[in-house]
């Protein structure tokens, strides 16, 4: 408390005679503030709270935008540059791309899974994509009327059957997807 | 007295800039000694001395270490063309200096000129450092390449490199082989990677390697393998699609890497490879995550098996829940850096806040130095900061919103950074924000007697703030503000407190034309420049606020490469007789 009294009163007492000021000797003319030279800041007032304020501090300042604040935040530009880049691309959309084969098709198609949010619109993308019939999933028994059943290999080589596992799971799990002929995924030999 | 060589012999274990200037105070003898003898000669402000006073006092100066503009000017605050250009030193450093070794530069404008000069005038050239240097191209790069045959360091930081191609790394000579540090991250253009493969296997003594982002994610075995002595390496991009044969090299290159301590780069991760680095993940005392934009169960992965980490940077992707872990797992930490992955988004939708830095600085015993980004603070999170860690040396802390008050109590965050400033008794470097009043630089010109530098934004109520914060700072060198009510009062009465600091910038303030002028006619020390880019700042009446004001001490007087914008003030005859 008392260094604060003593700060205060120091501030306060200076002799603006010694002193550096503006203006000539003998006089102690406060110089205005002109508005319109400012840049806009504003601070509200009950955010203030206790603290002193000075004729010269009411200029009204309005809150820039963040788009008008140069500098701020204190990030350099090179990596606000980065970030966006960043930002668009996944806007756009990288994609997560899987090969995706059919046993007898004669070559491999490749297949973006972020543009289905669920096991049925996958099932009907590979159905419209390989004009082929995949048939039902039944937690028990896997896939059921059809000749052809979803398999998918995972991050750690093994090969499964799509569905078993919740979405999310299985994309960020599924490697590449093959789709395999009923009676060869029942382990038959009769086709 | 000592002899003269018991003296030479003694001032030899002083290598602290510091240290050696307060050797040369001590009688005249000492100060002819020490002259003599100095090696490494570092000036914090190019403006502050001319080159031929340095050149005069120290004639067998092996290393030079120059900055140029403000800190401010990182953030674009500082207009181009300000100045800061190192041509007049290299000029005469070339004539002065012919055996000079080391060269390093901060802020400054280097022109591929000065780069061709310094390639050829120094047979013993060693070491070029550029950190967030402009003005040059890949042009100059190959000179220095072509030129130079003793390089060991090439470290360009942060610069703004014209790249005109990435031939320049070609132009190192098959018979070149002693360079032990590497960095090329700032460049954008491909080098050839066959030169860089050759190069690399020729550098016997390479120690550090910071790629480009132009360098694919399958070369990457192949230049760890050519450099298993490798302490500090630097990937390329980071991604790729997923392929088994080039993880496997990757994963595999990385663990013959036994003497890895520090990684850095991961442009554009593909989060699937990040396990490739696992095994030397306990090796690690420094790691650079600052560029992957990849979500934290990947980066809590990582940094979950650091344990020797001294240093971390990341983004604020880490969440509280990876820091967490970092203060459970990283107990050897020192410094802790988390930038903002969106520093322009409204909605956040990240999950770092106060939270992790609390966590960090219970958990971590030794963290000495904070910069962190977030968008929520509070005092009570400050004040524990505080107490976990009276050991901190920087604390820089940026809330995103300015003037964001405590979001607990909505109170101005003062009595948090006071307890920053009371409990962290060796603090040098404080940058705060938030909601601040004048009371906290109350606080900081009370306890903050460490404090060396300080960064003020959006913050105060009056002069009286600054006034707190010139009186009290007994060591207090560099000051920035920006967007304060601080004007014309504090800075006149505190006027020979400048010429005991290294430079003080104030924008966006309210400090007046006339008292800048006055400043400049009173204190012969001090430059005092007003950088103002107002079309009508001719007009402008002498008690309308500048924009920008840069005041530095001085011994070489105004400077003459000033551009139109910048105007020295109160060092004119006229103005000595014109006190109105």
């Amino acid at each position: 408390m008392d260094h604060k009294k003593t700060t205060l009163d120091l501030f306060n007492n200076v002799d603006l005679a010694t002193e550096l000021t503006l203006g000539l000797p003998g006089t102690d003319n406060q110089p205005e503030i002109i508005k319109s030279s400012l840049s806009g800041n504003k601070r509200t007032s009950s955010e203030m709270g206790s603290s002193t304020c000075t004729d010269e501090n009411e200029s009204r300042f309005s809150p820039p935008t963040k788009e008008q604040v140069v500098g701020w935040p204190p990030v350099r530009s090179y990596r606000k540059n980065i970030l966006q880049v960043k930002k668009t691309e996944s806007e756009m959309g990288s994609g997560m791309y899987v090969k995706v084969s059919m046993d007898g098709a004669p070559y491999l198609r490749k297949l973006d899974l972020k543009m289905y949010q669920s096991y049925e619109e996958l099932m009907k993308g590979l159905q419209v994509m390989f004009k082929c019939i995949i048939g039902l999933y039944f937690e028990r028994e896997g896939y059921n009327g059809s000749q052809h059943v979803p398999t998918y290999e995972d991050k750690d080589g093994d090969w499964m059957l799509v569905g078993d596992v919740p979405w999310e799971m299985f994309i960020s799990s599924c490697k590449r997807l093959r789709i395999m002929k009923s009676c060869e995924a029942r382990g038959l030999g009769d086709c | 007295m000592f002899p003269e060589e018991v003296l030479e012999h003694v001032f030899s274990f002083l290598n602290s800039h510091t240290d050696r200037n307060t050797a040369s105070l001590v009688c005249k003898s000492w100060y002819e000694m020490e002259r003599w003898c100095r090696k490494r000669v570092f000036i914090g402000n190019c403006y502050a001395v001319n080159p031929r006073v340095v050149i005069r006092r120290f004639p067998e100066v092996k290393s030079v270490e120059l900055k140029g503009k403000p800190h401010f000017a990182d953030f674009n605050l500082v207009p181009e063309g300000w100045g800061g250009y190192v041509y007049p030193w290299i000029v005469e450093i070339a004539r002065a200096y012919p055996w000079l070794e080391e060269i390093r530069l901060k802020r400054m404008v280097v022109t591929d000129e000065c780069l061709e000069i310094v390639a050829k005038s120094f047979r013993n050239f060693r070491v070029l450092v550029l950190e967030s240097c402009e003005g040059f191209s890949t042009d100059g790069l190959a000179a220095v390449a072509a030129n130079c045959r003793n390089l060991r360091v090439l470290d360009l930081r942060e610069c703004e490199v014209e790249e005109l191609s990435g031939h320049w790394l070609s132009h190192f000579p098959d018979s070149f082989t002693s360079l032990e540090s590497l960095n090329m991250a700032c460049l954008g253009s491909e080098v050839s990677f066959s030169a860089l493969e050759r190069l690399v296997a020729r550098s016997p003594n390479l120690k550090t390697l910071r790629l480009n982002r132009t360098v694919p994610i399958e070369k990457l075995s192949t230049l760890l393998q050519r450099a298993p002595q490798l302490v500090d390496f630097g990937t390329g991009a980071y991604s790729a699609e997923i392929r088994q044969d080039v993880y496997s090299r990757l994963a595999d290159a990385f663990s013959r890497s036994k003497n890895l301590k520090s990684l850095s780069g991961f442009w554009d991760v593909t989060p699937a490879y990040l396990p490739a680095i696992y095994s030397v993940c306990s090796q690690l005392t420094s790691l650079n995550l600052s560029y992957a934009a990849t979500r934290s169960p990947d980066l809590t992965k990582i940094v979950s098996q650091c344990y020797n980490l001294q240093r971390l940077v990341v983004l604020d992707y880490i969440e509280d829940t990876g820091l967490n872990t970092v203060s459970m797992s990283c107990k050897d930490l020192r410094e802790l850096v988390v930038f903002p992955s969106d520093p322009f988004v409204g909605e956040v939708d990240v999950l770092l806040t106060e939270q992790g830095l609390v966590s960090v600085s219970q958990g971590c015993s030794k963290l000495q130095s904070v910069l962190y980004f977030c968008h929520q603070m509070s005092n009570s999170a400050l004040i524990s900061i505080s107490k976990n860690r009276p050991n901190l040396t920087c604390f820089r802390l940026c809330i995103i919103e300015p003037r964001v008050p405590d979001y607990v109590t909505h109170e101005p965050l003062d009595v948090g950074f006071g307890s920053i400033v009371e409990n962290c008794k060796q603090l040098t470097r404080l940058s705060m924000s938030g909601l601040l009043t004048d009371r906290v630089f109350e606080y900081i010109g009370t306890h903050a007697k460490n404090l060396d530098m300080l960064s003020i934004a959006f913050a105060g109520d009056s002069d009286l703030g600054l006034h707190h914060v010139l009186s009290g700072c007994d060591s207090l060198r560099k000051l920035e503000i920006r967007d304060c009510p601080f004007g014309d009062k504090a800075l006149l009465a505190n006027a020979s407190k400048l010429e005991k600091m290294r430079s003080l910038w104030m924008s966006s303030c309210l400090v007046s034309f006339g008292a800048c002028k006055l400043l400049g006619q009173k204190m012969p020390g001090l430059n005092v420049e007003v950088i103002d880019e107002r079309e009508n700042v001719n007009s402008l009446p002498e008690y309308v606020p500048v924009e920008k004001v840069y005041i530095y001490r001085t011994v070489s007087g105004q400077r003459f490469d000033t551009p139109d914008f910048v105007r020295i003030m109160g060092k004119d005859k006229d103005d000595l007789y014109n006190l109105s």
